[in-house]
């Protein structure tokens, strides 16, 4: 679908008539992102993140499949294989660090575009299948960045896998063999080592497959934009190129210069010294802790010391580690059911006073705390900074989003997008069809 | 509704779980049980320091010293390659330290490596080729352990890599046995810290108690280039020469970034400025 006013694709040449005719990709292409596909005029720049990601997962998948042109997933071999990259393949040293960071950065982007969706409500109606998506797909982007992390076969490459793939031996009853089967033995060994390197070099590709649904999914409704209010006639829209190609450009460019910064002149500083030590199953590293960017999940993991038991009793019910297992998932499974806990009319949390104060002052403060506390070691008083945290996480989620799109009085929005970015609605493009309908706004335009 | 009232119950549900059995034992005991206390040994730890005047290759524009590397591995050669192996470098390497083909040839024959007997299959030791890796000192870590106070000398191909700010790290460490300050002893004594016969103290180390004794002396090697060899002379140059072995491509790294940096900027600006232009006119009233 698009609206009733997006310019259609007219091929010029025989050729492109030709192609056109047997199967029509440029019109495709010229729908999805080229003039074909109008897009509200007031997106800022955090909606720049979208095409970011996508730049991100094509990255990785260039510099990886190079990679893998060099690697060897066997345990004896596979940590003097990454220095052999590192040392004697013609720029070796690049496509690794370009990778290594590239992980960093995918999900720097991918937070900041799920933030995005959290703080002007994307997930809502008519979005939903977007922002589900969407979860799946990071969803897909931790298992692949966990099991990436192991292939140098460094000590935290070993210990994080262990302690990772130990997680589901708290399941009870089918655990600990459940365990066995999916690491192929009691420890991570060379099996493991293989089928991750398999699984890692395949899910980038699942991951791709998800993002097309997306794409999709989006083109459905339309983007958002940062004032909620849907888009009614043509004068709210611009056509995607050349008004956001330019201007993701632009943001591309910002983001090349700071992912490029690290690459060469801080390559390092986003990993561990650790996983420069190769694999020890005898020896264990003083503090195991996974990249930054899970951080605030492995916090709520540890945020759980006690088992849950009958009081004066003594009997478990559940143990610490199946709690912080369950917590640690369940902080992403609630973002599925995000768009029917937060029922709020309005989208954007620019017009949502009370929302804006949680969001600002509790989330954000929240997640940086977890991600703060994630990377300490599991003493006081980090242990209960962690517990704090998690509590904020599941509460601003699960108790205050329900209630405050309950009894919240939002500031009046702005009639329209155009209105929102010219100051009045009384511009020539479009008549006004009134509601939220984009289809019931449609009308031709005299030329 | 309903999704919601069930979201709430549940939030509450985690909470309660969560402060109740967690939070709020941890709490108490934090409170009323003993304080928790760090190792004795922290009392000594000692973070790494640059040496005077900084190292030639740290920065953005930083530079490799050659003569400084050569020293380096002159030092690692009569020192440290006793006990600790290079697996990741090979001799032909060396050439990027500044010395020609014939050089590296004629080094690398002062150099025995495992190889095979051609005329009888045995195994024996050859003169390495510059096409060899450095070999470690022992045939096996069994040996390694056996001859160390059952203490493995690690590689040091990635030691400044694997080691938090790793270049100060090891020019700090090599120039750090110290005895320790009697005040600060006296009281980590109390609370049963010593450093065992068989280990050396060492404020950079890790646990403060380390397996190797003090390696450089005043003139426990000569250079080439008739520099002092002063302890920390050594120590500054064997960590520059380990920062080159852990990543040779330090400086080619950080040379190819400036160009790829300053070519964004421009790309950038250029991408601004179109954006600007397609936008123009955009942001306000159209008259």
């Amino acid at each position: 679908m698009s609206f009733a006013w997006a310019k259609q694709y007219e091929p010029q040449s025989g050729f492109t008539k030709w192609i056109d005719e047997k199967l029509p990709l440029p019109r495709l292409v010229y729908n999805a992102i080229g003039a074909g596909y109008p897009v509200p005029r007031n997106l800022n720049y955090m909606w720049n993140f979208g095409v970011l990601a996508g730049f991100c997962l094509v990255l990785q998948i260039v510099t990886g499949v190079i990679l893998a042109m060099h690697y060897a997933s066997n345990t004896e071999v596979a940590f003097g294989q990454v220095e052999h990259i590192m040392r004697n393949v013609n720029w070796g040293w690049m496509m690794r660090y370009a990778h290594a960071n590239g992980a960093s950065f995918f999900f720097i982007v991918i937070y900041l575009h799920i933030f995005r969706g959290l703080y002007y409500s994307s997930y809502k109606a008519p979005r939903e299948m977007i922002w589900l998506l969407g979860v799946v797909i990071f969803l897909l982007m931790m298992a692949t960045a966990f099991m990436g992390y192991v292939l140098p076969w460094g000590q935290m490459s070993f210990w994080g896998a262990k302690v990772i793939t130990g997680l589901f031996g708290a399941i009870p009853f089918i655990g600990e063999p459940l365990q066995v089967w999916l690491v192929g033995g009691y420890a991570p060994n060379d099996s493991t080592l293989n089928r991750f390197f398999s699984l890692h070099f395949l899910l980038p590709f699942v991951i791709a497959g998800v993002v097309i649904l997306h794409i999709w999914a989006l083109h459905i409704p339309g983007s958002s934009n940062p004032t909620g209010v849907e888009v009614k006639k043509e004068s709210d829209t611009v056509p995607f190129h050349p008004y956001y190609t330019a201007k993701d450009g632009f943001g591309l460019g910002v983001f090349l210069i700071a992912f490029t910064f690290m690459v060469f002149f801080l390559p390092n500083f986003l990993g561990h010294p650790d996983n420069y030590i190769e694999a020890n199953p005898l020896s264990t590293p003083a503090l195991i802790v996974p990249e930054w960017y899970f951080l605030p999940f492995y916090a709520i993991l540890r945020a759980f010391t006690a088992d849950l038991t009958i009081p004066f009793t003594g009997i478990v019910l559940i143990e610490a580690k199946l709690l912080g297992v369950i917590a640690m998932f369940g902080s992403i499974l609630v973002w599925f059911f995000l768009p029917w806990l937060d029922k709020s009319p309005v989208r954007s949390g620019h017009y949502r006073p009370m929302f804006k104060k949680f969001f600002w002052f509790g989330l954000i403060p929240a997640m940086l705390l977890l991600t703060y506390v994630g990377g300490a070691p599991a003493e006081e008083p980090y242990v209960l900074l962690s517990q704090i945290g998690t509590a904020y996480y599941f509460l601003h989620f699960l108790v205050i989003l329900p209630i405050i799109s309950q009894i919240e009085v939002p500031k009046p929005l702005p009639y329209s997008i155009t209105e929102a970015v010219l100051g009045s609605d009384d511009v020539p493009g479009g008549t006004d069809g009134g509601g939220d309908n984009p289809q019931a706004a449609v009308k031709p335009l005299p030329a | 509704m309903t999704i919601r009232l069930a979201g709430i119950l549940v939030g509450i549900g985690i909470t309660a779980v969560l402060v109740l059995w967690s939070m709020v034992p941890g709490v108490i005991n934090l409170v009323s049980g003993p304080p928790v206390e760090k190792p004795a040994y922290y009392a000594f730890k000692e973070k790494p320091h640059a040496p005077e005047g900084g190292f030639s290759f740290a920065g953005p524009v930083g530079k490799w010293d050659y003569a400084q590397l050569q020293r380096g591995y002159s030092v690692y050669k009569q020192v440290c390659s006793a006990c600790h192996g290079l697996k990741f470098v090979a001799f032909r390497n060396l050439e990027e330290l500044g010395y020609s083909e014939e050089q590296v040839r004629a080094e690398a024959a002062t150099w025995n490596v495992p190889g095979i007997d051609p005329n009888t299959g045995e195994a024996v030791m050859r003169p390495a080729l510059p096409t060899d890796y450095f070999p470690n000192p022992y045939p096996n870590n069994v040996a390694a352990a056996a001859a160390n106070n059952n203490a493995i000398p690690p590689d040091l191909s990635l030691m400044t890599k694997a080691r938090k700010d790793g270049s100060n790290y090891v020019y700090s460490l090599m120039s750090g046995y110290v005895d320790p300050d009697p005040e600060k002893l006296a009281a980590a004594q109390e609370k049963g810290f010593e450093t065992p016969t068989g280990l050396y103290f060492n404020p950079w180390f890790a646990n403060v108690n380390l397996a190797m004794p003090p390696q450089l002396y005043e003139g426990s090697i000569t250079y080439d280039d008739g520099t002092d060899a002063t302890v920390d002379q050594m120590a500054q140059d064997v960590a520059a020469f380990l920062t080159w072995t852990a990543e040779p491509s330090m400086i080619k790294r950080k040379q190819t970034g400036w160009a790829v940096i300053l070519f964004l900027l421009f790309a950038t600006g250029l991408a601004y400025m179109s954006y600007k232009q397609i936008w123009a006119g955009m942001k306000s009233k159209k008259k």
